[in-house]
């Protein structure tokens, strides 16, 4: 079947990357999006971009990572770590759901698929969130519900901007059901007071951003940003398809594509997203 | 009047319930009929307590997905005594999925906001089968800022399997729309009421499901995703629907343990679609209780409650905390 996007092929649930998550071991690797092989280092010293000419394909970064990239040095205070999920459905695919959280906190090095916390960016404090798609698809349960509620309050009450990076190709985690839908409205609701009380959110956007999370959050920045060629959309491409029964249009559900909708204020390449997020905060916070 | 769709289930109900119409249909009973009449009704309604009783998750969607379940536009006949139908976004169109308007029920006037499929082909093409766009989405928040305007409460009526999932739908912000009532339901300062009166398919039931007091009908069921989209990414086969069911918990006796749900409204005995009339009466008792009591809320405790009743929820463990 012919892939969605131009950059990342997409499997059965039509959101989530098929094959690595992240940078793949090994001194070399393929560009997902030119096909190129590259050293890998000069991936990694170009903040996960392609250093091929004209190519600029965005890799997969971890939550770590972007906050070493987004963030002065040393200046992020992590909040909340302690946060862990449990297993209140008694979950169990082909792992039960308490063993695969160990795995992917294994993996990732993760607690759970989201750090929040307090930081500079360029000297100005803010409050942060990054979602990481590696873990169970950067998925929202109760554990990505409540750091980023928390997050939020208390960017509300220190009168805070706030700033979300989502990556997120899971949505809301079906691991935790009802739970997991649930934490869109909680966190929303807390985004609406932030909102009311004048607090600026800019919402960063990347590959891929689906489901639940897009149709929360991560759509409602005051500002919202996405880095180029990201998957972004409600229903995954692969269930669109199949609903609608037609091939998809070329660059369907990418920033581009939702940039030309109306969704997304400004595309910005991973090494000018510090620069941007600064200049709108110094618009929009006295 | 024995529904016209028969689930596999209520194969065993179905003889007995067609022998029972057979014999409603002797224009004279004589004595032995009227025996024979009284003898299958109570036969078939120890049957039905049998078979509903034990009915399985799978089998609960199937009950809330039956054809011929009342749907948003036969409780508007059924439960409220006038319905002046409000149209369209003001923005982009008429999405049938979406019903809104004002409405009265008994001497309260209240804004009613149901999702919608249909009965007959026809209609269930031009709701896709009760899946709204972002137009509908939209709509229901216009309804609901003019509510919050004038003071009327607000009932929600939610029966979808989701949000729309096609190519006009995502170029119009399906994602975005939802997001966005989401938020802004959060802050209506008037109290909301929403039911789920069949399907409760994730973001798209959620985008008209933050309220005040949230209740659903006996047989419906409330999920993060579909039992087969679920089946689908998890054994790579919508046919272990089943399966799923099972695995999200997801029906009104889960919720309500999970404490997401504040009541289930009870159906009558076989399931809302034997009998459009006793659950509308059942639906319009609650709703008049739940009225009231949402209404009596101080309307400077409102949104804070609100806030609260959606904060507390999430399942987790925190270390030294």
């Amino acid at each position: 079947m012919k892939s969605a996007t131009p950059t990342e092929p997409v499997n059965e649930n039509g959101a989530e990357p098929r094959k690595k998550r992240g940078v793949p071991e090994g001194l070399w690797i393929r560009c997902d999006g030119c096909g190129a092989t590259i050293y890998k280092k000069m991936v990694e010293e170009r903040m996960g971009i392609c250093p091929e000419p004209g190519c600029n394909h965005h890799f997969y970064v971890p939550a770590r990572r972007r906050i070493e990239q987004l963030l002065d040095t040393d200046s992020f205070e992590e909040w909340y770590p302690n946060i862990t999920s449990r297993d209140p459905l008694g979950f169990a695919d082909r792992k039960p759901y308490p063993a695969r959280v160990k795995d992917e906190q294994a993996k990732t090095g993760l607690t759970d698929a989201c750090i929040v916390g307090r930081g500079y960016l360029r000297g100005r404090p803010l409050i942060c969130g990054i979602t990481d798609s590696a873990f169970i698809m950067g998925s929202m349960g109760s554990v990505v519900g409540e750091k980023l509620t928390r997050a939020i309050e208390e960017a509300t009450r220190l009168h805070l901007p706030l700033v979300i990076v989502s990556g997120s190709g899971g949505g809301a985690r079906m691991h935790e059901g009802i739970l997991s839908l649930m934490q869109m409205g909680k966190v929303c609701a807390a985004l609406a007071r932030y909102h009311e009380s004048k607090g600026l959110f800019v919402s960063v956007l990347t590959n891929p951003t689906m489901g639940g999370v897009a149709a929360s959050f991560a759509s409602l920045g005051d500002v919202v940003i996405a880095e180029p060629k990201a998957l972004v959309g409600f229903a995954g491409p692969r269930v669109v398809q199949a609903t609608v029964k037609q091939e998809l249009p070329e660059g369907f559900q990418t920033s581009e594509f939702l940039l030309a909708h109306g969704f997304v204020d400004r595309i910005v390449a991973r090494q000018d997203l510090r620069t941007e997020i600064a200049r709108v905060i110094d618009y929009c916070v006295r | 009047m024995p529904p016209q769709y028969r689930l596999p289930f209520e194969k065993p109900l179905v003889v007995l319930e067609d022998r029972l119409a057979e014999f409603e249909r002797v224009p004279d009973p004589d004595f032995s009929l009227r025996d024979q009449i009284r003898t299958t009704r109570l036969e078939l309604k120890k049957l039905r307590r049998e078979v509903f009783e034990k009915l399985d998750p799978w089998e609960i969607v199937q009950v809330a997905r039956h054809p011929d379940r009342p749907h948003s536009s036969d409780y508007l006949e059924l439960v409220f005594d006038e319905f002046v139908e409000l149209h369209g976004d003001r923005s982009f169109g008429d999405d049938p999925a979406v019903i809104t308007g004002f409405a009265k029920l008994e001497e309260r006037r209240v804004m009613f906001i149901g999702q919608q499929k249909g009965h007959n082909l026809k209609d269930r093409e031009k709701t896709q089968n009760g899946s709204p766009h972002p137009e509908g989405y939209r709509k229901a928040l216009v309804r609901m800022q003019m509510a919050e305007k004038f003071k009327l409460p607000i009932v929600c009526f939610i029966d979808t399997q989701g949000a729309y999932p096609g190519i006009g739908a995502e170029e119009r912000g399906q994602a975005y729309q939802i997001a966005l009532n989401i938020r802004e339901m959060s802050q209506v300062d008037t109290p909301i009421i929403c039911i789920v009166i069949g399907e409760g398919g994730s973001g798209g039931a959620l985008a008209i499901g933050i309220g005040d007091h949230i209740a659903m009908l006996q047989y419906t069921y409330y999920s993060v995703i579909s039992p087969e989209g679920c089946a689908g990414i998890l054994w790579k086969d919508r046919k272990y629907a089943d399966k799923a069911a099972r695995a999200l918990k997801f029906t009104s006796a889960d919720l309500l343990r999970f404490g997401v749900i504040d009541e289930i409204i009870p159906e009558p005995l076989g399931a809302a679609h034997r009998d459009h009339r006793s659950t509308a009466m059942y639906l319009k008792g609650a709703l008049q209780r739940i009225l009231k009591d949402v209404t009596a809320i101080p309307k400077a405790e409102l949104l804070n409650r609100r806030y609260e009743k959606f904060r507390r929820i999430g399942v987790f463990e925190e270390v030294g905390a």
